[in-house]
């Protein structure tokens, strides 16, 4: 057997979950104050993880880069979080809400870690409602729900294009309770740079205070890590600026296996690029694909003319317009799933069609004139109108998209300087979401003993590719619902250990590692910032492991990458010193750790000769262009070990994926 | 509508560390698109401060897309700079003219100290937090269902509107006094106007009040400029109703 | 008490300098009421009958109370809003180089506390100009009238009972009480000729032995020019107490804001046109 063992309990998928939380054992109350924990990262994960630990008793010890825990990036996310209450009455349920996640994920998830999240969902929502989140609500009082991401449910809750943002005050809330009361204690401004081991077992970070530069040693008797996803390493993406990968690499360094790092999702819905000194892309919410057609001209020389200003797109007649998602997809239309939508503007983007007048002239329409006449006449009708005319039409449908979507219109104007009520909004997809990460067990620890990893930063339920509005369920699902059981169990064995020292020769080596980096930096008196070479890594990324991949493009960006790393590593100039705030120096120690990433993921594009999900290598597509997947040979995880500088030496693993209780079936949205 | 390029004179403060005396420097940046963002901007100058070999603007951002409340400036006298409804990282550049000069300054607040250039600390407002701003309800799993008590949408929208505060301190920046009340004000509110927060809505008011007069905040005149800066349009409803809850608060407590 | 959030906390700060403040607008009420009679009954008439109104208002037992309470709030307001400031002002030590935005606030709102400082400026003088003759120097002169009797012109004292005393035949103790000059007896009350104070001190003119004021005209811009900053400092300040008070409402607070501009306009409106009015009446 290979070492991973995903110690999935036996039984029935519906009572896995149940009967094992059960028999877990316990630490009890007077015990726990004795045990340490450290909670990197202070997202729906980390937030959710720390204030339920610091309930219990535990003495926790938060961490986050930025200035305040409530700014981590799911304060982002917009559409909304998914739970299996049925309230809309329209046959959800948990298994459905299970199925849907694992068909959306293109069979590449775990079953059991699936349904745990689909059952613990329903709690996620009375969790957060008793916490005062204010959720959408209908006009009775209770809880509104939207359809969302190709689901055929509503299963959707939400609160206006601020879900995210909502939903993370409320675990800031839990935590900042926690810490008033002492029980947690929150380190902002600190980012952890190393992970260390004592007997094997994680025992501790080191963390650099990013205000004085001072690298501290805390120790602990367990480690989460909730740090986030690995987006940025395409440089331009939907992710806050700061995330990165940099806590999960250190883990993986110390011998955690990185799980499906080729499995990015990209997002068909955000503002295309408008230059070289962009630095980051906004995401408009998917939930414009209700009320939006896409499309693009059907001639090129018509996109060539929109391009060069010469014609406006609402001046082309219907018929010279290519609705290509509703021409290809009559079943799911606008609304297929995010890898098939993105994959799609690419290719009319690919043939020359693109509209946006950038660099690559890649850009769709998302039109809403059509949704104006509809619901204008729907509206005007309601009002008795039952001959009203075309002005009026439009004007009432303008109000109405103007109620349904004003906030994201207006972001979208204030960034692009056209008025998307008059003519259609430019979109193209856009690096949002990685579902590899470090790989777990059901536990949610990682091939590290006492080194647990929660919401983005792991692998372990969305498989190939994300539904809408899962990451926050499983952020939340992890950080309220699974740890503090599945963490205590491991605990259990520590209520002996005694306070871990810091002045052992593990904390020593750690720090020294950190410290001679850092000056490695500082003292490089390179030509380059950081960011020259980071924007590179992302060229490449984007380029060759991106939307559409193959064996070639995979074996130049692995190659193209160890040149990069080399470069970096010789010409890169940090500027200031360690003993101060050094935006820099910050940027440097991340970037160093998305290199070596990225190459991981070329690599494990390349091994994976499939395509599924978000991944779709362009040798494996049938004849329509559709992901072919392989289940007889990679219906698998594939697990990486780190094994030394140089990243091609990795070895992979494989934990075989087993369906017991869903058939594996080909995904269609025709 | 098509993006042009500027240039600009900058005017920014710089200043090593909190203990450290700042002042205002002088930077000419050529070619910057008017589409890209303020931010991206500043990108822009310290990319060219790096190729010289100097020492890089520090400034706070994170998000980029006016909803993490982490990037801050007062530019040209406004908090968040010259556009309405939006935050320094959603200000783009086709706000300024060609040869427009721009004055970049940190928040300035007592409670706000300076941690280096452009980036201040605004933990004060976490603290407040602390004081009071949450449910007492722990992780069960066993809480009742979300739908067991109806909130009437009216309220549940208000409430909402309060929660949208991304605490950026753009409030406090711009308050002739450096008042908090508005970032209070809408976190009290938010737990007033909802039945689970009502329980601990004594407490509550009394403990994040004290927490934030303890932070060196100043008093609110009304002036009503932080609702007219504050990127997310946060209402002066919600110092209002702050006023009647401490109030109610300071009535029946006996404290 | 004195440890308690009301009094200690910025909030209730605000609730004290809201309704002292809104109390110090319903005197103004009152004042203005009375002060109204200067100019809307002349004549010998509208002399008794302000004078008359200025003894009530010192003797009638409400007004008493009422008129304490106006000090005291004046004082609280006065040291509330010199705390307030100063924890204003070291909440920022350091200001902006680029001055700050004036489109965001009204001016009025900004400068709450130089408003105030010059109202406080105004109050004084006021004071000494009327309440400190009255109150304290009681050096100003008695209500009288001159009558043509018989025996040529007679000067007679009014009396707070409606007669009249010879000047000549009473002796003047406690400084308004009439005597009789040989036996201590009270023969009556007589009342402060506060009007005619009033009138000499903006005319400029002698009057009924009042001598004029030689700078009436500078008297009657000083006011002018104070009741403009009382209008400024009401034009935030009668609507910012309700909102400090918490009473906001989509309902009324337009309402509020509305009364609040009237407020601050009409009545310093009408304190001004008092002393313009006798100006022009006499010269
Ligand atoms: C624009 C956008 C919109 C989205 N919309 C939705 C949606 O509608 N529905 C949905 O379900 N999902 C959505 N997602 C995805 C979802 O928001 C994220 O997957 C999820 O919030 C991740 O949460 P997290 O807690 O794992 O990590 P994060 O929220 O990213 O938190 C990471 C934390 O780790 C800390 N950290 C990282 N590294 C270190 C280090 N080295 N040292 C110290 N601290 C560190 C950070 O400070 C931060 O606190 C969206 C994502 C984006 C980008
Ligand atoms: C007739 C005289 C006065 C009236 C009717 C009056 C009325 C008011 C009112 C209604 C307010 C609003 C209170 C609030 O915002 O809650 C106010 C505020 C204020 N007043 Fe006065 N006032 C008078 C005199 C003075 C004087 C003499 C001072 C001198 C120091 C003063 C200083 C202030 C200050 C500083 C404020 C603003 C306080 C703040 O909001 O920070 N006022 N006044
Ligand atoms: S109230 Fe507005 S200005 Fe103040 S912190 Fe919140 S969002 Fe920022
Ligand atoms: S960077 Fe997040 S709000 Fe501006």
């Amino acid at each position: 057997m290979s070492i991973l063992d995903s110690k999935i309990p036996a039984g029935n998928i519906s009572d896995k979950w149940t009967d094992y939380k059960d028999h877990l054992k316990l630490v009890a109350p007077n015990n726990r104050p004795k045990i340490d924990i450290i909670v990197v990262g202070t997202g729906l994960a980390g937030a959710s993880a720390a204030a339920s630990l610091g309930e219990m008793g535990y003495n926790v010890k938060a961490f986050c880069f930025q200035d305040s825990p409530r700014r981590a990036h799911s304060i982002a996310a917009q559409g909304g979080i998914n739970a299996a209450k049925n309230y809309q009455n329209d046959g959800d349920s948990v298994y459905r809400l299970f199925y849907d996640t694992i068909k959306g994920g293109d069979y590449r998830a775990r079953e059991a870690n699936v349904h745990r999240l689909a059952e613990v969902s329903s709690s996620i929502i009375d969790q957060c409602v008793a916490q005062g989140v204010p959720f959408a609500r209908e006009y009775g009082g209770l809880l509104d729900n939207r359809s969302f991401g190709g689901t055929q449910v509503q299963r959707t809750f939400y609160a206006a294009g601020q879900t995210g943002q909502q939903l993370l005050l409320g675990a800031y809330s839990a935590l900042s309770r926690q810490i008033g009361l002492g029980r947690v204690k929150m380190y902002n401004r600190h980012e952890m740079l190393e992970l260390v081991k004592v007997d094997g077992k994680a025992r501790g970070i080191i963390a650099r205070n990013l205000v004085t530069g001072e690298l501290e040693r805390h120790s602990a008797h367990a480690v989460v890590l909730a740090s986030g996803g690995y987006g940025n390493v395409y440089f331009l993406s939907t992710n806050a600026m700061g995330s990165n990968v940099t806590a999960a690499w250190k883990a993986h360094k110390q011998g955690a296996l990185f799980a499906n790092p080729c499995y990015v999702q990209i997002h068909p819905t955000c503002v295309p690029v408008h230059g070289t000194n962009q630095a980051k892309l906004t995401l408009m919410s998917e939930s414009l694909r209700n009320s939006g057609r896409i499309w693009v001209p059907k001639k090129k020389e018509d996109a060539e003319a929109i391009r060069s200003g010469k014609l406006k797109p609402t001046e082309l007649k219907e018929e010279e317009r290519d609705y290509y998602l509703e021409r290809k997809y009559p079943a799911f239309g606008n609304l297929v799933p995010r890898d098939v939508a993105s994959r799609a503007a690419k290719e009319v983007c690919d043939e020359g069609r693109g509209i946006e007048a950038n660099d690559t002239n890649e850009g769709v329409y998302l039109d809403f004139s059509t949704e104006i006449k509809n619901k204008g006449k729907q509206a005007a009708y309601a009002a008795g109108d039952h001959n009203p005319s075309e002005e009026k039409i439009i004007t009432l449908g303008k109000k109405w998209l103007e109620e349904k979507y004003g906030n994201l219109f207006q972001m979208y104007q204030k960034i692009t300087d056209e008025n998307p009520y008059e003519t259609p909004m430019k979109i193209y997809p856009a690096v949002h979401y990685t579902m590899g990460g470090v790989w777990v067990d059901y536990n949610l620890q990682s091939s590290i003993p006492g080194c647990f990893v929660t919401g983005e930063a792991n692998f372990s339920d969305h498989g190939a590719n994300r539904l809408g509005a899962s990451a926050l369920m499983q952020g939340l699902a992890d950080g309220y619902f699974v740890l503090p059981y599945t963490i205590s169990n491991y605990l259990a064995d520590e209520i002996r250990t005694g306070k871990i020292s810091t002045e052992s020769s593990e904390f020593e080596v750690a720090e020294n590692n950190v410290k001679s980096q850092i000056d490695k930096f500082l003292s490089n008196n390179g030509t380059k910032s950081v960011d020259y070479f980071h924007k590179k890594l992302g060229l490449i990324m984007w380029n060759k492991v991106g939307m559409g991949r193959n064996a070639q493009g995979l074996q130049e960006a692995i190659n193209e990458i160890d040149q990069l790393k080399k470069d970096f590593y010789i010409d890169v100039y940090v500027p200031g010193s360690n003993d101060e705030l050094n935006p820099q120096l910050e940027k440097a120690l991340r970037v160093a750790d998305l290199i070596d990433l990225g190459q991981l993921m070329a690599m494990d594009a390349l091994q994976r000769k499939e395509s599924c999900g978000g991944h779709f290598r362009e040798e494996y597509q049938d004849a329509e262009g559709e992901t072919l997947r392989d289940d007889e040979n990679f219906s698998f995880v594939g697990a990486w070990e780190y094994k030394g500088d140089d990243i091609k030496q990795e070895q992979l693993h494989k934990e075989e994926l087993k369906y017991e209780f869903i058939k594996i079936a080909a995904r269609n949205y025709k | 509508m098509a993006a042009k390029t500027i240039n600009i004179t900058l005017k920014i403060w710089r200043q090593k560390n909190c203990n450290s005396k700042g002042n205002m420097e002088t930077y000419t940046l050529n070619d910057v698109s008017t589409a890209s963002s303020f931010l991206e901007m500043l990108d822009q100058l310290n990319e060219q401060l790096i190729n010289d070999k100097k020492e890089p603007v520090a400034f706070d951002h994170d998000c980029r897309e006016g909803i993490c409340g982490m990037c801050s400036l007062y530019i040209n006298g406004r908090a968040h700079g010259p556009d309405n409804g939006v935050t320094t990282c959603q200000l783009h550049m086709r706000m300024f003219e060609d040869g427009a000069t721009i004055y970049v300054e940190p928040w300035r607040s007592a409670a706000f100290p300076v941690v280096k250039d452009l980036v201040v600390d605004r933990s004060a407002f976490d603290r407040i937090q602390q004081a009071g701003g949450f449910v007492s309800v722990n992780t069960s799993g066993r809480t009742m269902d979300a739908n067991a008590i109806p909130i009437p949408k009216e309220d549940a929208d208000k409430a909402f509107e309060a929660a949208a505060c991304i605490g950026c301190g753009a409030c406090v920046a711009t308050c002739k006094n450096g008042s908090a009340m508005l970032f209070v004000g809408a976190k009290v509110s938010q737990y007033a106007l909802l039945p689970q927060g009502k329980v601990e809505a004594t407490q509550r008011a009394l403990n994040m009040v004290r927490q934030m007069d303890d932070e060196g905040f100043g008093n609110c005149t009304n002036t009503g400029a932080c609702e007219i800066e504050c990127p997310k349009g946060i209402s002066l409803d919600n110092i209002a109703r702050l006023n009647r809850e401490f109030l109610k608060a300071s009535l029946v407590s006996n404290k | 008490m004195s440890k308690s959030v009301l009094l200690k906390s910025s909030l209730a700060k605000k609730y004290w300098m809201a309704a002292t403040g809104l109390f110090l607008c319903l005197f103004l009420v009152g004042h203005l009421l009375g002060n109204l009679q200067l100019i809307t009954h002349t004549g010998e008439s509208g002399r008794r009958a302000f004078n008359e109104y200025a003894y009530f208002m010192a003797h009638n037992p409400f007004i008493k109370v009422m008129s304490w309470m106006t000090y005291i709030s004046i004082l609280f307001h006065i040291i509330d809003g010199i705390l307030l400031t100063v924890e204003n002002k070291k909440a920022r030590p350091i200001g902006y180089a680029h001055a700050a935005g004036t489109k965001s606030s009204t001016w009025s709102s900004r400068n709450m506390a130089l408003l105030g400082s010059l109202i406080l400026v105004f109050i004084v003088m006021h004071g000494a100009h009327f309440w400190y003759k009255a109150k304290v120097k009681h050096d100003m002169l008695l209500h009288k009238v001159t009558v043509q009797s018989p025996n040529g012109p007679a000067e007679l004292y009014v009396t707070t009972a409606g007669s009249y005393l010879p000047v000549q035949g009473v002796k003047v103790k406690n400084h308004t009480e009439f005597f009789e000059p040989s036996v201590d007896i009270k023969l009556g009350e007589g009342y402060k000729d506060l009007h005619s104070v009033v009138i000499a001190f903006f005319s400029g003119k002698e009057t009924n032995g009042v001598p004029g004021n030689e700078n009436a005209l500078f008297a009657v811009i000083f006011y002018v020019i104070a009741m403009v900053v009382l209008a400024f400092h009401l034009m935030h300040g009668f609507a910012s107490a309700f909102q400090s008070l918490g009473a906001r409402h989509p309902k009324y607070t337009d309402t509020i804001k509305n009364v609040g501009n009237g407020f601050a306009i009409l009545i310093p409106l009408l304190f001004a046109i008092i002393p313009v009015i006798i100006w022009k009446l006499y010269n």
